[in-house]
């Protein structure tokens, strides 16, 4: 069973909010699903599929659900880090097909900022009995030198340059110029990121996305009920996902589990990388972005250093236009999870609703791509390919 | 260097690494089956899933696969994998060395560290 065409994105909202000391978790995760549904011409009980991934307070979907007071039929809590709901779009396609559920609403939203949360911290341990735990944690690794690995990795294999790392930063700071709600609006060059302290070897501080609160939602349905609403029709062409892991110590940090999940998103969707106008990528770090577009296939493994250099991601400029909201990189990256934000901006440009300065000119397929957990040791990888019908 | 504070959980599955750490001998798993050394150990092969695995011990030898040296800590320390002589590649500190002399592909040995909240750590040192 393919789910392409089966199901339709037609609700998206993004919190507003970069800092919410008085605003409480589970209202954020209402303030986001009540507004992607209000964006939908829909209300909350229409909802009989709800999505969630770890930033959920409570077991799974369950106190969330009875905070919004949902009846719901199906659920999913399925947690693979910030690469989650771009997972559950996938999921809720294969709801949606299979009868489950007609309308499916996912959320996302955190307050790490509120909560001082810093990633130079020690991971947070899921589980205390996690297997990986103790190989790992009392090294000192940390978010930040786990991608610096790979980005040290990439360098020395591929001869990719801080500058290439750079222009990514570069790029994203182009386009959240435009965002009024972005966190860093400030248009920065290769030489200002050249200048930025050095935090973990290679990664300067702005090759490092920001720590925001926030959130966002996005509302998937039937075919027949999205042509129902009034709302421009965004159509699931494909999607896929993969875990990468260290594999009993058959390490590569070159390439992510998106080598995967692209190459089956492409093949469900029946596109390539050349047909996609605008691409959502996960840029916790500017390493992230070359590395996952390497694997997506927009170009070859090794070369997306070069590719992203000169302005290339940036819109009106480049061949491939990516995170024209800013992206995590200057927008937001609510609760440490930037997958929500890279589908609801796929959205917006399909629509036509992104800022007129970055909007892609007859941007008819879209893609969005995350990685969840850690491309430097186990992740999940997402892919989701869009299509305005 | 260690950010815990002695709580490293020691599960049965994993003792006799820890044990013959504090005895000064690095051990590795292998499997008698497909004849693979694995990292981290485990009671099943992560490649053939025999049970079949034991516990032996290593050379120390290995080389720099990767690194990062975080700046931001005081002081800075280097946390890097390491690719093992017997093949596996495992995360680790490069310690007892001087932190701007680290490159990938240099080679190391083993450095067993003793924490101040007494845990015993298979680090490495450059060659």
């Amino acid at each position: 069973m393919s789910i392409n065409g089966q199901a339709y994105v037609v609700g998206a909202y993004e919190h507003p909010t970069r800092k919410a000391p008085d605003k409480s978790l589970a209202q954020l995760h209402a303030e986001v699903a009540f507004g992607a549904l209000a964006d939908a011409g829909l209300s909350k009980d229409d909802v009989d599929g709800y999505f969630c991934g770890g930033d959920a307070p409570g077991t799974g979907p369950l106190s969330l659900v009875e905070y919004m007071n949902l009846k719901v039929r199906h659920a999913d809590s399925t947690n693979v880090g910030g690469s989650s709901y771009i997972l559950h779009v996938n999921h809720a396609a294969q709801a949606i097909a299979a009868g489950k559920c007609n309308i499916a609403l996912i959320t996302l939203a955190g307050r790490p900022r509120s909560e001082s949360q810093q990633k130079g911290a020690p991971q947070r341990v899921d589980n205390p009995v996690q297997p990986d735990f103790p190989w790992e944690q009392p090294f000192g690794m940390t978010t930040l030198n786990a991608y610096a690995m790979c980005a040290m990795r990439h360098m020395h294999q591929f001869g990719t340059t801080p500058e290439q790392l750079a222009w990514v930063k570069v790029a994203a700071s182009h386009h959240a110029q435009h965002n009024p709600n972005a966190m860093l609006r400030d248009v920065v060059t290769v030489e200002d990121v050249a200048n930025s302290p050095v935090i973990a070897d290679p990664l300067r501080r702005l090759d490092c996305c920001v720590i925001s609160d926030g959130g966002g939602a996005v509302i998937v349905t039937r075919p027949e009920i999205a042509r129902s609403l009034k709302r421009p029709l965004v159509k699931v062409r494909g999607a896929a996902e993969a875990i990468k892991h260290l594999a009993g110590g058959d390490v590569d940090l070159t390439y992510s589990g998106g080598a995967r999940s692209g190459a089956l998103a492409f093949e469900e969707a029946k596109l390539t990388p050349a047909d996609i106008k605008y691409v959502s990528v996960y840029d916790s770090f500017t390493i992230t972005v070359i590395i996952q577009l390497e694997d997506l296939g927009f170009c070859k493994k090794g070369e997306g250093g070069r590719f992203v250099a000169d302005g290339n991601l940036i819109s009106g400029i480049g061949r491939l236009p990516f995170n024209t909201d800013g992206g995590g990189l200057c927008n937001n990256h609510p609760n440490h999870r930037g997958g929500m934000t890279k589908i609801i901006e796929a959205v917006r440009q399909l629509r036509g609703e992104a800022h007129p300065a970055v909007q892609v000119a007859n941007c008819d397929l879209a893609m969005a791509h995350g990685t969840g957990g850690l491309l430097g040791t186990r992740h999940g990888s997402a892919s989701l390919i869009l299509e305005r019908e | 260097m260690s950010i815990l504070s002695n709580t490293l959980p020691h599960h049965p599955e994993v003792q006799p690494f820890w044990s013959a750490l504090e005895e000064g001998r690095f051990l590795v798993k292998g499997c008698r089956s497909c004849g693979r050394v694995h990292w981290y150990p485990r009671a099943h092969c992560p490649f053939c899933t025999s049970a079949e695995t034991e516990w032996q011990e290593a050379s120390g030898r290995g080389t720099i696969y990767s690194y990062s040296i975080m700046r931001q800590a005081k002081p800075p320390y280097a946390i890097a994998y390491v690719t093992l002589e017997e093949g596996p590649t495992m995360m680790t500190n490069i310690v007892d060395s001087d932190l701007e002399a680290i490159r990938i592909g240099k080679a190391v040995e083993i450095a067993i560290q003793r924490q101040p909240d007494g845990d015993v750590l298979p680090m490495f040192k450059l060659a």
